[in-house]
C-alpha cells in the first residue's frame, strides 16, 4: 500500500514515516533482548554523573560515579578491594551453605514425615518470627566478634525462606501423580526422587532466590559491626576517614553481588525447570 | 464417514507401519521375554465397599473370562469407578473378594494397570521417561528405553519421544498414558473413563487404538464409561451398575470392528438407555407425551 502511494509522488513524507517505523521496530526488538534490562541502571548512572559535574549534587553528599570508579581502581591496585570482596563472598557462601543445607534437609524431612513436623516445625516458626538482626547482641556474646558470628547470622537468615518453601513444595505434591507412581509400583525412594522432589523444585527455587537476598542483607549489617575485613568493614572505615567515594563503592558492590547471585539462581532455575511451561515460553521469546 | 475419519487418523498417526518396526524392537525383547501377556480371569464375589456410613457397592458378583473386554456403564456416583479402583488394587474392598485366576488379586502375581481419567504424566519427565515409568521394576534394566520406545510406537507417538508432556495435545497425552500402561505388559487393564475429556473425533480415534492394542496383547480389559455408544462399540459385554448393584448384563455378539451408527449398535444402545432411565420414569414420561 505504501508502495502505490510513493508512485503517486508523495515520496518524502512517506519515506520518513517508513524510516520512523523501521526505527520503532528496531527499538522494540532491542527492548526484548537481555541488554534492555540495563537501560535504566545505565541511564541513572549518566544522570548522576552529569548532575555531579554540574554541581547539582554536592560532592560531600554523594560522590560522582567517576570518583567511585577512581576509588575502585585505586583499591584494586593496592589489593584491598579484591581481598575484601573475597572475604565477604567467603562469609556469605559459608553462611549460605550451612544455613541452606540445614534448611533443605529439615524442609525435606518435615515435608515427608508428620512426626518430624510435629517435633520441629513449631520451634522453627517461633524462631522465624524473631528478626534475625535482633539476635546481634546475643550472637556477639556467644561468638564474640569473630567471623563465626557473621556466618551464624547469615546461616540463620537464609534458613527460613529455604525451609518454608521446601516444606511447602513437598507438602503440595500432586496427589494424583503420587497415586499414579504407587500404582506403578514405585518404592518410597523412587516416588520421592521421581515424583515429589521434581514437583517441589519450583517452590524450592523461590526460597533459594529469596534467601540469597537475605544473605547479602544480613552480611552487610554483620560486617558493619566490629569487623576488620570485608566490604562492610571497608565502608565503615571509609566513613571514618570521610572517603565518600569508597562508601558509595561498597554499596554499589553489594548491589552488583546481589544481582550476580540472583542471576546464578535464575540460570539454575532455567536449566532444571526446562519442563515447566513458564520457562519454555521464556526460552522461545529470547 | 466416521469410519473414514478413523481409518485416516490411524494411518496418519503411523499405526499402520507398525509391522516394519517390529524387527528393530525384537532385539531387547530377546533378553527379556516380551510375549503378549495374555489375560487373566477375574472373579468378583460379594464385593461391597463403604466409605464411613455411605455404602457405595452393595455386593457385586461378576465373572470376567480371561481376555474379555468388559464395559461398565452407569450414572455418576453409581460406584463404577470405585469398583474399578478395587479391581486395580488401588482401594481395598470392605468385604467380598476379587480373584485373579482363582487367587486373591493381591497375591496372584498378575500385572494389573489402571488408566486414569486424566493422563497423569510427570511434567518433568520427557515422553519416553513417562513411558519408562510403566516398566515397573524393569525400568532400570538395560534395554528399558527400547522397550519404552516400542510401546510408544504402538500408540504412534515415537516421534515425540523427547518432547515434554506440556507440548502435547490432550489426546496425545492420553496415548502416552496408554503406552505407559502397556509398557508393563499387563494381564489386566482397567480404564477409568480415560477418553471422557477428549473431543469427539479424538475419542473415536482413541477407541480404535484401545481396541487394537487389546486385540494384539490379549489382556483382560474393564472400561468404565458414561458413553453408551462407546460401551457397546468396545465391549464383549456391557454391565450396567446402578446404586451399587448390577442392574443389567448384556452380551454383545457383533463382529469387530463395529460400526458406530449401525442398526444393531443403535438397537442395543436404545435397550441400555431404556434401562438406565426407566427407574427415573424418563422413558415412560416421554412415551406418554
Amino acid at each position: 500500500m505504501s508502495d502505490s502511494q510513493i508512485v503517486l509522488g508523495r515520496v518524502l513524507p512517506l519515506r520518513s514515516k517508513a524510516v520512523g517505523r523501521r526505527f520503532g521496530r528496531t527499538v522494540k526488538r532491542f527492548l526484548t533482548t537481555d541488554a534492555a534490562a540495563w537501560i535504566v541502571p545505565v541511564a541513572l548512572l549518566l544522570v548522576w554523573q552529569v548532575a555531579s559535574q554540574l554541581g547539582l549534587i554536592p560532592s560531600n553528599v554523594l560522590s560522582a560515579p567517576s570518583d567511585v570508579i577512581d576509588a575502585a581502581w585505586r583499591l584494586t591496585l593496592n589489593g584491598e578491594l579484591l581481598n575484601n570482596i573475597a572475604v565477604s563472598a567467603g562469609r556469605a557462601a559459608a553462611g549460605f551453605v550451612i544455613g541452606g543445607s540445614l534448611a533443605f534437609a529439615f524442609g525435606l524431612l518435615n515435608g515427608v514425615s508428620r512426626i518430624g513436623e510435629k517435633l520441629t516445625d513449631t520451634t522453627f516458626q517461633m524462631v522465624r518470627n524473631i528478626p534475625n538482626l535482633a539476635m546481634v547482641p546475643l550472637v556477639i556474646l556467644w561468638f564474640g566478634i569473630e567471623d563465626s558470628a557473621r556466618v551464624f547470622l547469615v546461616a540463620l537468615g537464609v534458613f527460613f525462606p529455604i525451609y518454608i518453601n521446601t516444606f511447602h513444595g513437598i507438602r503440595t505434591a500432586d496427589a494424583h501423580l503420587v497415586e499414579m507412581g504407587r500404582s506403578y509400583g514405585m518404592s518410597n525412594w523412587e516416588l520421592f526422587r521421581r515424583v515429589i522432589l521434581p514437583g517441589a523444585l519450583p517452590s524450592i527455587f523461590v526460597g533459594l532466590r529469596y534467601s540469597l537476598g537475605i544473605m547479602w542483607l544480613t552480611l552487610i549489617v554483620a560486617e558493619t559491626i566490629a569487623a576488620n575485613s570485608g566490604i562492610g568493614y571497608m565502608a565503615m572505615s571509609a566513613r571514618e576517614f570521610m572517603q565518600l567515594d569508597v562508601v558509595v563503592l561498597s554499596i554499589l558492590l553489594y548491589a552488583l553481588l546481589g544481582k550476580l547471585a540472583d542471576s546464578v539462581a535464575r540460570l539454575l532455575e532455567r536449566t532444571t525447570l526446562q519442563w515447566h511451561p513458564a520457562f519454555q515460553a521464556r526460552r522461545k521469546e529470547t | 464417514m466416521v469410519d473414514d475419519i478413523l481409518v485416516r487418523a490411524l494411518l496418519e498417526e503411523g499405526l499402520h507401519p507398525l509391522d516394519d518396526r517390529e524387527p528393530a524392537t525384537r532385539e531387547p525383547a530377546a533378553s527379556e521375554p516380551d510375549l503378549p501377556p495374555g489375560g487373566v480371569a477375574i472373579t468378583i464375589a460379594g464385593l461391597t465397599k463403604s466409605f464411613g456410613s455411605n455404602t457405595v457397592l452393595h455386593g457385586i458378583d461378576l465373572e470376567v473370562p480371561a481376555g474379555q473386554f468388559l464395559t461398565v456403564i452407569g450414572k455418576s456416583g453409581c460406584g463404577k469407578s470405585t469398583l474399578l479402583r478395587i479391581l486395580a488394587g488401588l482401594d481395598q474392598a470392605t468385604s467380598g473378594e476379587v480373584l485373579f485366576d482363582g487367587v486373591p488379586s493381591g497375591r496372584s502375581g498378575h500385572v494389573a494397570r489402571l488408566m486414569f481419567q486424566e493422563p497423569r504424566l510427570l511434567p518433568w519427565a520427557r515422553v519416553i521417561g513417562n513411558v519408562e515409568v510403566g516398566l515397573g521394576a524393569r525400568r532400570t534394566l538395560p534395554g528399558a528405553e527400547d522397550r519404552a520406545l516400542a510401546k510408544l510406537a504402538a500408540v504412534g507417538l515415537e516421534s515425540r519421544a523427547t518432547d515434554w508432556p506440556s507440548v502435547l495435545s490432550g489426546g496425545q497425552k492420553q496415548r502416552v498414558a496408554l503406552a505407559r500402561a502397556l509398557a508393563s505388559s499387563p494381564n489386566f487393564l482397567a480404564l477409568d473413563e480415560p477418553l471422557g475429556a477428549l473431543d469427539a473425533l479424538t475419542r473415536i480415534e482413541m477407541q480404535g487404538l484401545v481396541e487394537q492394542v487389546w486385540r494384539e496383547q490379549g489382556f483382560t480389559a474393564v472400561l468404565v464409561t458414561h458413553d453408551v455408544t462407546e460401551a457397546i462399540v468396545l465391549g464383549d459385554r456391557v454391565v450396567l451398575i446402578e446404586d451399587g448393584i448390577i442392574k443389567l448384563e448384556l452380551d454383545i455378539d457383533l463382529p469387530r470392528p463395529r460400526r458406530r451408527g449401525a442398526p444393531e449398535v443403535a438397537a442395543l444402545e436404545e435397550k441400555v438407555l431404556r434401562h438406565l432411565f426407566s427407574e427415573g420414569g424418563y422413558v415412560e414420561r416421554r412415551a406418554v407425551a
